[in-house]
């Protein structure tokens, strides 16, 4: 755990909603209904700049779907989002809201997928090509003239050998995404991600189904991102994993914001350990 | 009794008239229509399931403009309608239904496909389409008078003659629309080549995998969609326009929903998402059908097969058959097709 960031946060109220020093995604009163199911219902919240921040729920609590929303991939009903681009620079701000997929991963806030979205009959190292963001060559009027766009090309595959290096998928570099195992394509998800050199990767469940070696390593490539200046944002369930390494943590359950805060206040919150955590985990969380 | 049918069968002519075909104009339109197709559902992985909705595009685009005469009639300028014909097309069926599930794409294709071939059939396009008549008017063919002459003859570097020898003997006429089809053929193998080995087809393929994936990543991909659907789609209008310069005329009778579906046969038995699959599918395809054909023929003509289980009417139909039985048999051998990548059809998807 960093000191520097939790120092930070360590002003910031413990509350739903609270303000925080230098935001990088603020959300308004974002609400999304299934049918007479309010999924998702956040009055406001922010997410600090430069700090992994857990969203962390009971199943149906809405994480998943408030994922999908600020990034595009599901229309709420109502509500704003904005980008702040910059820190403490309030002109550099965008509002997300509205906008399709692409163009929310363009202004740099890159998500990956809880359920592993490797490109199977494509290769590690073309997986890893694809992230890179503004291509020459991706547009139809340079594609058959390489000349424009094989120095791009250069780059962006030593940007991906050394990520895979980082990675350790350098020895599947030219495999198919297919052959590699669970753990492996949360690894290339998650470096493909990186490829693009967002300010903001959203993290659906990383841990979920990787084997326990690999989740260690997980949490050291999530932090050595944070470090490097990278905000995080992830979903998870692996309670160990979030304690360890959440700088702020977010709580939802029923689509609201129920409380947030440092994993120790959360941790005592009674309203988590009520609503959500139940008596069985408030037991071991008395041990951390 | 197989040594008496040996004797029956005639080797020479079931090889050449199976070559003769799959090396003809049929083969290269055949061929041209499934490299649209293989850009499509080799690479992009969107079910167009009317493929013949483009070649009639094409096909009846040019027809249209050069019958009516329109600016002149050039015949340069009519090609040109017909493509443009087969754009308005793509964007009239990828802009309501690629942002869709897949699907929908699949209906709309067909829906359009036929929609296009009924209206063209209708009387209230006599003038226009020639209806059930077709282009050009019966008394322009009466009097041997087509758009094709300005191609085949007016055009035509070949001078008036036979070439050839054995069964592979063809006429100038021939000869020039096939070295044209052919060349077609390679032309646009290799732009889908050029294309795919870019970063353009990079995200092309990363469609064909998972749509989200490539969002999330920042691709456009409805854009993506839509420019490999008029550029695929254009490829196959190129495929109606040849065919109608081979035939002379153009009729709603060569674009029925079974052409589609010889298309997708000649893709998949080649091998989709290879660049080789849609010229050695055709090729196969056309070998097949008409060598079963022949050697049925023979054995019915030959007595060795009795009429009482196959008459020589039927055989059209039973080498249709003869083609879905070694379609199948492929599809559990070879699932890759002849030519295609093993190690991508292995691959299980989901």
């Amino acid at each position: 755990m960093s000191d520097n960031k939790t120092s930070e946060l360590g002003n910031v109220e413990p509350t739903p909603g609270s303000t925080k020093q230098d935001p990088i995604l603020t959300i308004d009163d974002v609400v999304r209904s299934f049918g007479g199911l309010r999924a998702v219902d956040v009055k406001h919240l922010e997410v600090q700049r430069g700090t992994i921040t857990a969203f962390i729920g009971p199943n149906g609590a809405g994480k998943t779907t408030l994922f999908n929303l600020i990034t595009g991939f599901d229309k709420p009903d109502s509500g704003k989002w904005k980008f702040h681009q910059l820190a403490n620079a309030k002109s550099w701000t965008t509002d997300l809201s509205g906008l399709r997929p692409h163009q929310i991963a363009n202004k740099g806030m890159v998500r990956t997928f809880q359920l592993t979205k490797s490109l199977a009959k494509m290769t590690v190292i073309d997986n890893m090509l694809l992230g890179a963001a503004e291509q020459k060559g991706e547009s139809l009027r340079n594609a058959l003239l390489p000349s424009r766009w094989r120095q791009q090309e250069k780059t962006i595959l030593e940007k991906a050998e050394i990520l895979l290096e980082r990675f350790k998928l350098s020895h599947m570099r030219d495999e198919y995404a297919a052959t590699l195992s669970g753990g492996q394509r949360k690894l290339l998800e998650m470096a493909r991600a990186l490829m693009s050199e967002p300010k903001l990767i959203l993290l659906d469940e990383p841990m979920a189904g990787v084997n326990p070696v690999l989740v260690e390593s997980l949490l050291v490539h999530i932090q050595n991102l944070r470090d490097e200046g990278v905000s995080v944002l992830f979903i998870e369930h692996d309670m160990d994993a979030i304690m360890g390494i959440s700088d702020w943590i977010v709580v939802l359950a029923e689509g609201r914001v129920i409380a947030e805060g440092t994993p120790s206040d959360v941790s005592k919150n009674p309203a988590v350990i009520d609503a959500y955590l139940g008596s069985a985990i408030a037991e071991e969380l008395k041990d951390v | 009794m197989l040594m008496n049918l040996f004797a029956e069968i005639d080797i020479s002519k079931l090889f050449g008239l199976a070559i003769r075909t799959s090396i003809g104009v049929q083969a290269a339109t055949f061929a041209l229509a499934a490299v649209g197709l293989n850009l499509h559902y080799g690479y992009t992985g969107l079910l167009n399931f009317g493929v013949v909705a483009f070649m009639a595009a094409g096909a009846y685009g040019m027809a249209i403009f050069f019958t009516q005469g329109w600016l002149g009639g050039s015949i340069i300028l009519a090609i040109a309608s017909g493509l443009t014909f087969a754009v308005i097309i793509a964007l009239s069926i990828g802009l309501p239904s690629l942002r869709l599930r897949a699907d929908y794409l699949a209906l709309t294709t067909i829906a359009i496909a036929e929609v296009l071939r009924i209206s063209f059939r209708s009387q209230r396009l006599l003038d226009l389409t020639g209806g059930p008549f077709g282009l050009p008017s019966i008394e322009d063919r009466n009097a041997s008078v087509s758009f094709a002459d300005v191609i085949t003859i007016d055009w035509n570097p070949i001078g008036k003659g036979s070439y050839g020898t054995w069964f592979l003997e063809f006429d100038e006429k021939t000869l020039w629309i096939m070295i044209i089809g052919w060349s077609l053929v390679s032309l646009a193998s290799l732009l889908i080549w050029g294309l795919m080995r870019s970063p353009w087809g990079r995200v092309i393929k990363a469609i064909r995998e998972d749509e989200d994936a490539a969002r999330a990543l920042g691709k456009n991909v409805f854009s993506y969609k839509l420019q490999s659907l008029i550029i695929g789609g254009v490829i196959a209008s190129f495929a109606g326009i040849v065919r109608a310069f081979d035939m002379g005329f153009v009729e709603t009778q060569q674009f029925r929903p079974q052409t589609t579906f010889f298309i997708w046969t000649v893709l998949i038995l080649g091998g989709a998402a290879s660049i080789w699959g849609p010229i050695i599918g055709s090729m196969t395809f056309w070998f097949i059908i008409i060598f079963s054909e022949e050697l049925l023929r023979q054995m019915v003509d030959s007595g060795w097969i009795p009429e009482a289980i196959l008459e020589s009417s039927d055989i059209a139909s039973v080498r249709m058959v003869l083609m879905g039985i070694m379609l199948a048999v492929l599809m559990i051998w070879r699932p890759q097709g002849l030519v295609g990548k093993k190690e991508e059809a292995q691959i299980d998807v989901r």
